[in-house]
């Protein structure tokens, strides 16, 4: 099964209002060409949900700058000045999450789990809504499964089936993702044959990605 | 010498060999320089590994710290995804964290993520670091910038986490949190009780050994 496909085929998947799950931390690991792609189709009411909205042209930051994004969920914000200042406006809707609270709630939307309890933000605003629970003297918030409409990946290297890796540090939040969407786009530097990868080295395995893109900036 | 380093000086002295340490930004990175050369740490860094170093050369892909800057990866590093990162963190793993603070209250309460109507960057993932390290150390300038106490009775900024601080550096003092009660432990060079009384709002007790703080320049 040959699921590499070509740029023109990537626009017309998005679609106004769709949730999209992202990679990437601070833009590191995010596939900027398939964030490209989903500005140039011009998709509006987007509800972002990854890490950080990075900086103003990095990472998913286009999609906020032009007004695509009407909510994010991200652990941080702090360091793209047109988020907080869309916050302020009332132009976008920010979530704030605990990244580790982000990560599993992501796991669970992909793992088939109905939540899972986290000691992180007991005695904090994070609680406001919550389910608290005390298990063995301790107290935990129960956190709810996220999913989203769309993945989109950035790996180094894909085969023709779909197995993934990842290089260094911009591994991060894109192999959680691709088990949390119903669609899930990997953008790859390099392609290899199938058989290529070790099944060792496979960091994601090709049955959760649909499609592979090979990225242009090079 | 200048406060920011008297502190990080100070804090690199509760780094043991061993230790698995996660750095906030801003001053707590400035502690491994400090480090003693026979302690031996494992830097780990929230975005996705362990064995973080210095920059040596060109900066390498993928290759950043949990500021997005480009670092090091010494020998024995191991790159994972968020998942088993904040695992790491969450799961009693890393032996000690150091962070800044804007507020810590007597009980041990941090404030450190945001200033309503001022400056909302999130969380990130400092909750899940003071809910889940061992020790958390907080690495702060004992006053604001307008003279302020941010050592108080009770927390007035929304808080990063309930009753998880272990130790608190400034450029005057050391206080340590013992049973839900603030210690004055050490003061810095030159600085008199009466000082840190004046400059502090909580309530502290003395502790037995209390004495001088000892800072090699």
């Amino acid at each position: 099964m040959n699921k590499i496909v070509e740029w023109s085929e990537i626009g017309p998947l998005f679609r106004d209002g769709m949730s999209i799950l992202f990679g990437g931390f601070m833009g590191v690991g995010t596939p900027l060409g398939l964030v490209a792609a989903l500005h140039e189709s011009k998709a509006s009411r987007l509800t972002l949900i990854g890490n950080d909205t990075a900086a103003p042209t990095t990472g998913v930051g286009p999609l906020v700058a032009s007004g695509q994004a009407s909510k994010v969920i991200v652990s941080h914000i702090g360091t793209n000045p047109m988020t907080g200042r869309k916050m302020i406006a009332g132009e976008i809707e920010v979530d704030l999450v605990p990244q580790g609270t982000l990560i599993e709630r992501i796991r669970c939307g992909g793992s088939g789990l109905g939540g899972v309890l986290t000691p992180t933000g007991v005695g904090t605003v994070v609680e406001e809504g919550k389910q608290k629970l005390t298990v063995n003297g301790r107290d935990y918030l129960l956190e709810l499964p996220l999913r989203a409409d769309i993945a989109i990946i950035k790996a180094k290297r894909a085969d023709r089936a779909g197995n993934l890796v990842y290089e260094r540090a911009a591994r991060n939040f894109n192999p959680i993702i691709a088990m949390a969407a119903d669609l899930v786009i990997a953008e790859v530097e390099e392609v290899v044959e199938i058989g290529e990868i070790d099944p060792d080295m496979v960091m994601t395995p090709a049955a959760l990605v649909d499609k592979v893109v090979l990225s242009k900036e090079l | 010498m200048e406060a920011k380093e008297l502190i990080a000086r100070r804090v690199a002295q509760e780094l043991k060999e061993g230790y698995i340490v996660n750095l906030g930004i801003g001053l707590p990175t400035m502690v491994p320089k400090f480090l003693p050369t026979d302690v031996h740490i494992t830097l780990q860094s929230e975005n996705g590994f362990l064995g973080m170093g210095p920059l040596e050369g060109e900066p390498q892909p993928g290759v950043v710290n949990a500021g997005g800057i480009p670092c090091g990866l010494l020998p024995g590093a191991a790159i994972f995804d968020s998942l088993m990162s904040f695992a790491l963190i969450r799961g009693g793993h890393v032996d000690l964290t150091v962070l800044g603070g804007l507020q810590v209250d007597q009980e041990g309460n941090l404030a450190n993520w945001m200033v309503p109507g001022k400056m909302v960057p999130g969380m990130g993932g400092a909750m899940d670091l003071v809910s889940g390290a061992k020790k958390v150390v907080v690495a702060m300038e004992h006053c604001t910038r307008e003279g302020e106490p941010r050592i108080l009775k009770r927390c007035n900024l929304p808080l990063t986490a309930k009753a998880r601080v272990s130790m608190i550096v400034t450029e005057l003092a050391v206080f340590t949190i013992d049973d839900g009660q603030l210690v004055l432990q050490e003061t810095a060079p030159g600085i008199s009780l009466e000082q840190v009384r004046a400059s502090t709002e909580a309530d502290f007790v003395l502790a037995e050994q209390f004495h001088s703080m000892s800072v090699a320049a």
